[in-house]
């Protein structure tokens, strides 16, 4: 047991008297009394997320695909390329594909951030220290979008500065280019991967949640590259275009298609649907037993 | 103190928890006792928020659980075994639950040496044996220095030793003026440890008593005689007018009395006797006999085994 004796003057503890009330007699212990707000869950989900292993895996193995395919790409195309092929060129978009192999293990660890809780039991011990269901979630985003972001920041701003370096043939990238290549994709990343998180947080089961959303990932452009039939034509497009390896391609200006969204587009609509979701997972949170 | 009133809890059809309505009071050890299934650690979970009734009304202090600002000073709870990420060592599962509540970090220390785990403070939970899980989840709840502390089937895998403690460990609590509110199957854990009991079973509420009255009601002393002569015995207690009771196998019970008075009366009239034995119901009966209806999942002990091995060379 603690070693704390029954206060003694009574003056020592306002805050509670305040609280408590004099109906409700019992213990008062000395320990000074906090009215806990988003910043204690902020604090919290914090220690959470750098104290489990699951979170140095996915990111180490993140950092590692987005340098090592954009090293290897850059060095490649580098080595392959004649005199005057790389003309004109955006030596940025070669951090596409080590960027679009990474967003899985975001995505793995969104999902983690919630689902692993109603995996281990850890999520009653969660809500019953924060009972504020909504603080918990809010806590959990905010925290993982700050990890997700800032480590795909790093990790894609390297990769282009390395490749812009390897590359000297091809044309400088404006200032907005390597603000898209690096600001926008890191956006656009951590979003997924607080879709990831939001979803995880709805379906409550980790490999569940995961398979949904590596299917969200792949799936458009996969159905999309069998749809033979001339009267799907149309459709084909439509899952090309917002398929998100597209969308994410946006960022470098080398879309797959030459229609569909352009621009900062691709932000805006997952941060529409990521923003859906999180109204959803509210929502359901609140009703829902834990 | 825990007010529930009218609380209820309907899964689909089935009926978890039927109008609860009790209090627990500080400075005492409230026995919370059911057998398996009849809505205990549901109706815990409800008290924590976690669940929301169907129906009525759960208040910690008058305040509903989600409207605590800091619920870990207010009420420390041990829900079942391993509610934590089994990855995480577990100072770190203390520290995130601390800061979560503005708890300062020494506290963890505190806690973890209280409970006796500061030597594997900095190991994952993963390897941690049942007995040391329970004493870690005892460690979260007592975290906050909480004035209601609640214990759900807390003795569960611990060794003699640690059951010793936590009986220890509760009274002492409840001596500090706390609530303490541990819920268990065993009435004669709860006879060791609880003041007052409130016995549930299949979520309706059978008894809201003090142990001493439970005691008093239930354990019923008699007498048990067997004898040869059992037709001339009789004759004898009715004449002295005892009422006597025929059990199975011979036996003979007599409520209350005393046993000299019948070894006087045998020998008076010369009737032999094989035993005269005062017997005490036990606790653990009378917990039975009342919950005898509500027991939800009955082994069928009468289900000969012959049966099972009946179905088997038949099936084979």
């Amino acid at each position: 047991m603690t070693t704390h004796q029954p206060p003694a003057p009574q003056a020592a503890q306002p805050t509670w008297q305040a609280a408590a009330g004099a109906s409700y007699p019992g213990y008062t212990s000395p320990i000074p009394v906090v009215r806990t707000h988003l910043g204690h869950a902020l604090a919290s989900e914090w220690t959470k997320i750098r104290s489990v292993r699951s979170t140095m895996w996915t990111l180490g193995v993140f950092v590692l695909l987005v340098v090592g395919i954009g090293l290897a790409a850059g060095a490649l195309v580098a080595a392959n390329a004649s005199e005057g092929d790389l003309n004109g060129e955006n030596p940025l978009s070669f951090g596409f594909f080590g960027l679009l192999l990474g967003s899985m293990c975001i995505i793995t660890l969104g999902v983690l951030t919630t689902a692993s809780e109603y995996g281990t039991g850890m999520i009653r011990t969660t809500m019953v220290a924060c009972p504020s269901r909504g603080r918990v979630l809010a806590a959990k985003a905010v925290v993982f979008f700050a990890v997700a972001f800032v480590v795909t920041l790093v990790s894609s701003s390297f990769v282009a500065f390395a490749q812009v370096g390897m590359l000297s043939d091809a044309r400088d990238p404006s200032g907005g280019e390597w603000f898209k290549a690096t600001v926008g994709v890191s956006l656009y990343i951590a979003l997924l991967g607080l879709l990831s998180l939001v979803v995880g947080s709805i379906i409550r089961h980790s490999a569940g949640a995961i398979t949904i959303m590596i299917g969200l990932l792949l799936a458009p452009l996969v159905i999309a590259l069998f749809m033979f039939s001339e009267s799907l034509q149309d459709l084909r497009e439509a899952l090309f275009e917002y398929s998100i390896p597209s969308q994410l391609s946006v960022f470098y200006a080398t879309s797959l298609t030459d229609s569909g969204p352009s621009g900062w587009d691709p932000l805006w609509i997952i941060l529409g649907v990521t923003a859906a979701a999180f109204a959803g997972a509210f929502a359901l949170l609140q009703k829902r037993d834990v | 103190m825990i007010e529930l009133e009218g609380l209820t809890k309907r899964y689909g059809e089935k009926l978890a928890v039927n109008n609860l309505t009790f209090a627990v009071r500080p400075g005492i050890v409230t026995g919370f006792l059911g057998p398996n299934g009849a809505g205990k650690s549901t109706t815990m979970r409800m008290i924590l928020g976690l669940d929301r009734p169907t129906a009525g009304d759960v208040r910690i202090d008058g305040k509903h659980y989600d409207r605590l600002k800091d619920p870990l000073t207010y009420i420390g709870a041990l829900l079942e075994a391993k509610a934590w990420h089994p990855g995480r060592s577990a100072y770190n599962h203390l520290l995130c639950l601390a800061q979560s509540n503005g708890i300062p970090a020494s506290r963890v220390r505190e806690v973890l040496e209280t409970v006796g785990l500061s030597g594997v403070a900095r190991k994952k939970t993963k390897g941690f044996s049942m007995g040391m899980g329970q004493r870690l989840g005892i460690a979260a709840a007592l975290l906050g220095d909480p004035r209601i502390v609640m214990f759900d089937e807390p003795v569960n895998g611990l060794d003699p030793e640690g059951i010793h403690w936590i009986r220890t460990l509760m009274k002492s609590l409840a001596a500090q003026g706390r609530t303490v509110f541990v819920s268990s199957h065993l009435m004669s854990e709860m006879a060791l440890t609880a003041d007052h009991l409130v016995v549930i079973g299949q979520g309706r509420l059978l008894a809201d008593t003090s142990m001493a009255d439970f005691i008093a009601q239930n354990s019923r002393s008699y007498i048990r005689i067997r004898t040869p002569q059992r037709e001339r015995l009789l004759d004898v207690l009715h004449g002295a007018g005892i009422t006597v009771v025929e059990t199975g196998g011979g036996m003979l019970e007599v409520d209350g009395g005393k046993p000299e008075r019948i070894g006087e009366l045998a020998a008076q009239h010369q009737i032999v006797l094989h035993e005269l034995s005062p017997q005490q119901a036990s606790l653990e009966e009378a917990f039975m006999r009342l919950t005898a209806e509500s027991v939800e999942y009955h082994a069928h002990a009468d289900a000969p085994a012959r049966q099972w091995g009946d179905d088997w060379q038949k099936g084979s």
